[in-house]
């Protein structure tokens, strides 16, 4: 995708063992830096009245760089009304991101979905989704859809621990494992479903313990370590595809940002600043830097490469959205039916 | 023509595009081995197997959505909901998800479902049993509202929206599974936002849907023998509507009745009413009248429930009424 090489997707990359590679570690990291550097524009975008109603994925980057590495271009994701991650890491093009979040005519949905709706059939995006839970029997027909057509696409379906309250996760995952559908199930428990904390709204600490419910296998991850997303993922992935039936992988993180831009004091309301500064010590991207400098994968200058050449195509696609005209008024009336 | 139930015409439809397409597939609570609360896939199983009759957990939510997931990526699902009533259990992803994926991608993407479902009272079967809401899809832009009020409309409207390329809320009348009428032995369709003019007249208009075709034929056979024409108009699918030829019927006869079985407050008769006034006001000769429902839940008791459904009688009491202009 794009022109850019930093961001090239490798979609044989996917075919991997549970150790990735040089190249799939540098691409894990060029994936979560690019998902940083997109949002780090958008609050200033926001108050300035460039975009709409957006919702930050800022501190749980690893969560979606490290499954969708294990995907292949025609594997499909549901995503969430956060989900500017999983649209960047299953290859979504950061100019259309960008022209849709300034709702312009070329933007992915021409300026009609935002933020909360980007889908890219092309590359299996079935859509973000502002609705708590929805994606999940979506993706589950998508899984049946695959079985059905006897291909071995594989879908991952990304939801919140609040989304793991509402009865479509019981009806999705019921209906998955009672067919056996190629679907992972990854929660990413970022300890709030809007302000409300995870103590408060379950009685339980692993939200992958529900798994057992549906006889599937279930597992907890440091959802802020990109490797351990990726092997668990990797490894639910392979099983899906094998026909072996859907997994619920439960990803503990964090967002740094409130729920949404526009949260009071970046949801400092019902978070205490210590928790909040306890996890960005924690950060994905920074625990993923130290490491591959350690292990002399990247160095200071290939780390600025990167991030200078990211910064560029996000210019780009500021510039890029900034130059496009609006809708028509008359795009209001159309798309209603096919 | 041979005559079967407007059940065996749904099931012929859904029999015959199982057999011509490999996307189109069944999904719902017991139309496998019980063959469909009301019989209607009643053998599809065991001709098509369980991979493509699927009898799923009581999970309106799990298998509707699941439908919009599938066709999304190059399937043909057509879900039973049991009971229209029910439709409320999956109404995000009907209103929220079916409904809107087309416009909120911006024209990418398509969900071709169509959603089969029974409203109508008249079977005992009380307030979360009988109701008939259809109205309400009305309110959801990017949903096509089919309405069958005979057998062979309910196979050619089946058959068209197994076709389309958007999402169908087909409304099946309970009360009308067991009517039969003629029916062609092989596959036709029938053309959305086409109405059909059951019956001809100069003097009264009804526009009416489902059972209350039937009920409205019964008395315009009534008043031909006082000498007042009635004509009667199905639209058959009411988004898309066919306006062009409830308006010409009713410049034709200037006086218009709307029968419709769901509550008459913001229901289709009053949306038709209202459309009715503002277009063609000039040609009317009397005040428009709609027949419907009472604003109650449905009873449970026999003779509470012959009340609440809107029938013979009280389509003769409108008529009756528009006596006095004619």
């Amino acid at each position: 995708m794009g022109e850019t090489k930093t961001r090239e997707r490798d979609y044989a990359a996917a075919e991997v063992t549970m150790q990735p590679s040089k190249k799939q570690m540098v691409d894990l990291y060029t994936v979560m830096v690019t998902i940083r550097l997109f949002e780090g524009r958008l609050p200033q975008l926001y108050a300035r009245g460039f975009t709409g109603l957006t919702h930050l994925y800022t501190g749980q980057e690893a969560v979606a760089a490290g499954v969708c590495a294990n995907l292949r271009k025609e594997d499909y994701i549901t995503s969430t009304h956060r989900g500017h991650g999983h649209v960047i890491a299953k290859g979504g093009e950061l100019k259309f991101m960008m022209a849709e979040l300034f709702g312009r005519k070329i933007g992915y949905c021409k300026g009609k979905g935002g933020s909360m709706h980007i889908a890219d059939l092309s590359l299996g995006i079935l859509g973000a989704n502002g609705i708590v839970g929805a994606g999940i029997p979506i993706a589950v027909g998508a899984a049946l859809s695959s079985k059905m057509r006897k291909t071995d696409q594989v879908t991952a379906c990304f939801f919140g621990d609040g989304a793991s309250n509402t009865g479509a996760f019981h009806e999705g995952l019921n209906l998955a494992s009672v067919h056996r559908l190629p679907v992972v199930f990854v929660c990413e428990n970022n300890l709030y479903g809007i302000s409300v904390s995870q103590k408060q709204h379950q009685a339980i600490q692993d939200i992958s313990i529900r798994a057992v419910a549906y006889n599937m296998p279930g597992i907890t991850v440091d959802g802020n370590d990109v490797l351990a997303v990726y092997e668990a993922s990797g490894q639910a992935i392979r099983q899906a595809r094998a026909g072996e039936g859907p997994t619920l992988i439960e990803c503990k993180t964090y967002r740094w940002r409130g729920h949404h831009e526009g949260d009071p004091n970046q949801g400092r309301r019902y978070r205490p600043t210590e928790e909040i500064e306890e996890w960005m010590k924690k950060c994905p991207i920074r625990r993923f830097e130290e490491k591959l400098s350690e292990e002399k994968i990247l160095t200071v200058a290939k780390v600025k490469k990167i991030r200078e050449e990211i910064e560029k195509e996000i210019d780009e696609a500021v510039a890029f959205a900034d130059e496009s005209p609006f809708p028509d008024s008359q795009d209001l009336y159309e798309d209603v039916y096919v | 023509m041979r005559e079967i139930t407007y059940a065996q015409a749904i099931n012929e439809a859904l029999a015959s595009n199982l057999e011509k397409d490999e996307r189109v597939f069944l999904m719902g609570e017991d139309i496998g081995k019980y063959g469909g609360l009301f019989q209607v896939t009643v053998g599809l199983l065991d001709r098509f197997g369980p991979e493509r009759v699927i009898d799923t957990p009581i999970s309106e939510t799990g298998f509707v959505g699941a439908a919009i997931g599938a066709a999304m990526t190059g399937m043909r699902p057509v879900v039973e909901v049991e009971f229209l009533d029910v439709t409320t259990c999956a109404m995000d992803m009907i209103v929220n998800q079916m409904a809107k994926i087309h416009y909120m991608f911006g024209g990418h993407g398509k969900v071709p479902m169509v959603l089969r479902t029974p409203m109508g009272a008249g079977r005992g079967g009380a307030a979360q049993h009988s109701q008939s809401f259809h109205a309400f899809f009305l309110h959801i832009p990017g949903l096509y509202v089919v309405t069958p009020s005979t057998p062979y409309d309910a196979k050619g409207l089946l058959n068209m929206a197994i076709l389309d390329e958007n999402p169908v809320i087909f409304i099946e009348h309970k009360m009308l599974y067991v009517t039969t009428g003629p029916v062609p032995e092989e596959y036709y369709t029938l053309p959305f936002g086409k109405a059909d003019i059951k019956r001809e007249g100069k003097d009264v208009t009804i526009v009416a849907t489902h059972a209350m075709v039937r009920r409205s034929l019964a008395v315009a056979e009534e008043f031909e023998k006082e000498g007042i024409e009635i004509e009667v108009i199905d639209p058959r699918t009411l988004r898309p509507l066919d306006k062009e030829s409830i308006l010409e019927s009713v410049k034709k006869t200037g006086r218009l009745i709307v029968a419709d079985e769901g509550t008459v407050s913001c229901g289709v008769a009053s949306e038709i009413s209202a459309w009715i006034a503002e277009e063609a006001i000039e040609y009317l000769q009397a005040p428009i009248l709609r027949v419907g429902s009472p604003d109650t839940p449905i009873p449970f008791s026999r003779p509470l429930e012959k009340i609440y459904v809107p029938d013979e009688g009280n389509v003769r009491e409108s008529i009756n009424k528009m006596k006095e202009y004619l």
